[in-house]
């Protein structure tokens, strides 16, 4: 079906690489919705498949195939860029394309042994070939092993690329934050008897990607979007570029101490953790002012409105600095201090910022590069949004809003009963989970979840349909 | 650039200058205190035990002590409380046995994917119970002992483990997860390790309101 997606027009390998890759996101974007259903349901109905299908595996399927379309949307973005920054053609482009084969094959394995095999017995053996049991990096270790040769692959069509190419801000920055996340995952590589040791590192991987290496790469994929959809001015956006890494770096490196808390490690890390943290926001202001900025400027410049030449890929580049602001900035900020954390700290109120950063920082801007892709795959010189983008991203933002305020409730009344009540514990846990406002909450968590979903299908529409018809229309 | 640059605020090469040195001065600070922090949190000796000698996580031969989880004038919040030895499981186990129980119990955390449905040191999901201190948990007592008719924690908790759709307390139940009788084992050992370790505090005030919840009612007199 997605096949459908004609990449003719396309004028480079890495650009048809990286269609390749982002039809492999779409495709795990609807797997993490359909998981997530299954758990919302589960919250308001526990006998739904209990015993067949538990929560713990739906859970482990929605967080990991949210990580990996990222990631796979995050390596397609790159690959479709490649060749229009550097002017140069993607170096080693076969052996790229068999890396996305083999990816793709290895991940399908592993999506397959979680939902029928789901889980092992206590040796090692489960964690090489069944699950590794660490939150959004449960990829037992024989796949961690092919994802970091697969990953080496990528990196080197992209450093040999731009080794001989153009050396724009953009793609140096690109370059460097790329060798920094793919590093990270090492880090998650490991088995300690030690849970605090266990969890220390995990941070490393998980708080260094999607707090730090992630939001760079965000900044990286705006600029380059701003440049291609309204015609931003290279110096400028490049500018913004470096100082959002100053910021990005400055505060999320050692911003990783907010989650060292209470895992057993020292009581310096409150102090270092709250300070850092609580600065995190701030480059996300400076995010969100920069593509609105340039925006603005852009559509007064030279008497009449300049042209947006990718009118639902822009829709969601803007929603990005909305999204990133709001889910990752302010939902992070409310809990991030110590003297809050400590009542906070793994409950509902984490959930809901996890779903409106994830959402808010990361999906829209892949969304938006899909939209790229998806306007080059057909050769569209101004492609304008359809019906289906306006639903599309009307009901995913609504929904995704919806999901994160009920969360939020839920996680009031999970904290003030449960935690600061009664101190936690089996009993202190349920009387909290069976308050009629708390079951209220996840109901309508369930219904947003429902809204986002109807979104994704104009979404999936959209993608599938809006190039033809602009194409169609140009001619 | 084409124009000479009228001020540093504008200037390409100072932004990406100052990027570099602040992060790679963060880098650094962030290496330096994980050094620190790696031997704050390395596992503890059974010599340490044995000597009182009080350790962030302290060695797997902990299963074989008293533990508690008192509130400390001194540091504002509550912190584990090594007591006098106990029998796990009937029988005092030596360094060699204990680690071997406790890798055990690791292992199986993992390969049962408890993560996903619970927090560990309040990391996971959010569908069933916090298992930090979940060692001390007032449930193990009279109600979970009572249902499965064992006569100490240890072996309550193992039996809930094994077969927790014959225990449930709720309409969310843990569903069946093969779990054998070493594994049961070796997950209480994990369970009551986890629940030594210092977390700053974290839960706070575990459990203290529920048995007064639980009688219901009113505080009024």
């Amino acid at each position: 079906m997605l096949i459908n997606i004609k990449s003719n027009s396309l004028t480079n390998a890495g650009q048809r690489i990286g269609l390749m890759y982002f039809r492999v996101a779409i495709i795990l974007f609807a797997a993490q919705l359909l998981m997530g259903l299954i758990a919302a349901t589960q919250f308001v109905y526990p006998s739904f498949l209990y015993g067949i299908f538990d929560f713990s595996v739906a859970r482990m399927v929605h967080i990991n195939a949210l990580v990996v379309w990222m990631l796979y949307a995050m390596i397609g973005s790159v690959y479709y860029m490649l060749t229009d920054e550097t002017g140069e053609n993607v170096a080693m482009a076969g052996l790229g394309k068999l890396a996305f084969w083999v990816l793709t094959l290895a991940i399908a394995v592993v999506v397959l042994v979680y939902i029928f095999v789901q889980i092992g017995p206590a040796k090692e053996s489960t964690i090489w070939l069944i699950n590794e049991g660490r939150e959004y990096i449960e990829a037992p270790r024989w796949a961690d092993i092919g994802i970091v040769v697969v990953v080496l692959i990528f990196y080197a069509n992209v450093f040999f690329t731009y080794l001989k190419g153009r050396k724009t801000g953009i793609m140096t920055v690109m370059v460097a934050n790329l060798l920094a996340l793919a590093g990270l995952y090492l880090a998650g590589m490991f088995f300690t008897d030690n849970i605090s040791m266990d969890q220390y590192w995990w941070w490393w991987v998980i708080h260094l990607w999607v707090e730090a290496t992630w939001e760079v790469f965000v900044g990286t994929l705006a600029a380059y979007a701003l440049v291609k959809f309204i015609g931003a001015k290279r110096e400028v956006v490049e500018m913004w570029l470096w100082i959002e890494v100053l910021m990005l770096f400055g505060s999320g490196i050692l911003g990783l101490g907010h989650h060292y808390f209470w895992i057993g490690t020292p009581e310096y890390w409150w102090e270092i953790g709250a300070l850092f943290s609580a600065l995190e926001p701030v480059p996300l202001v400076a995010m969100f002012v920069h593509v609105l900025y340039d925006w603005a400027k852009e559509q007064g410049e030279s008497g009449e409105k300049s042209v947006i030449t990718n009118g639902p890929g822009m829709a969601w580049i803007v929603t990005n600095a909305f999204g990133n602001f709001l889910g990752a900035g302010i939902w992070g900020f409310f809990h991030t201090l110590p003297q809050v954390n400590i009542y906070t700290h793994g409950t509902q109120f984490t959930s809901a910022h996890g779903h409106l950063a994830f959402f808010g920082a990361y999906a829209t801007i892949l969304i938006g590069m899909m939209y790229m892709g998806v306007q080059g795959a057909y050769g569209v010189k101004r492609m304008k949004a359809t019906f289906n983008s306006k639903m599309a991203i009307v009901l995913i933002t609504f929904g995704v809003l919806g999901m994160t305020v009920a969360l939020t409730i839920a996680g009031y009344e999970q904290v003030l009963v449960e935690r600061a009540e009664l101190g936690g514990g089996w009993q202190a846990f349920f009387a909290a989970q069976n308050l009629p406002w708390y079951i209220q909450a996840q109901l309508w968590r369930l219904i947003m979840g429902l809204v986002t979903f109807v979104g994704f299908i104009y979404l999936l529409l959209d993608l599938l349909t809006i190039g033809k018809k602009a194409k169609a229309a140009e001619a | 650039m084409a124009k000479e640059n009228l001020s540093v605020w504008t200037s390409i090469s100072f932004w990406r200058r100052s990027a570099a040195w602040v992060t790679g001065f963060a880098t650094i600070l962030l290496i330096w205190l994980t050094f620190d922090t790696m031997g704050q949190i390395s596992m503890g000796t059974d010599a340490d035990l044995q000597k009182g000698i009080t350790k962030r996580v302290p060695a797997p031969t902990v299963i074989n002590y008293h533990i508690d989880y008192k509130m400390s004038e001194k540091r504002g919040h509550e912190v584990p409380v090594i007591g006098k030895k106990e029998p796990f499981f009937g029988k005092e186990w030596s360094p060699k046995e204990a680690a071997a129980l406790l890798h055990l119990g690791k292992l199986g955390s993992q390969a049962k994917n408890c993560m996903n449905c619970h927090t560990l040191l309040g990391n996971g999901a959010y569908y069933a119970p916090d298992l930090t201190k979940a060692w001390l948990d007032p449930m193990w007592g009279a109600t979970m002992q009572g249902m499965t008719g064992k006569s100490t924690k240890e072996e309550a908790m193992a039996e809930f483990l094994m077969h927790p759709e014959k225990y449930p307390t709720h309409a969310r139940m843990m569903p069946n997860l093969k779990i054998t009788a070493e594994e049961a084992k070796g997950l209480v050992a994990f369970l009551k390790h986890m629940s030594s370790i210092d977390t700053n505090g974290f839960p706070r005030g575990f459990s203290k309101t529920v048995d007064q919840f639980k009688a219901g009612g009113t505080n009024a007199h």
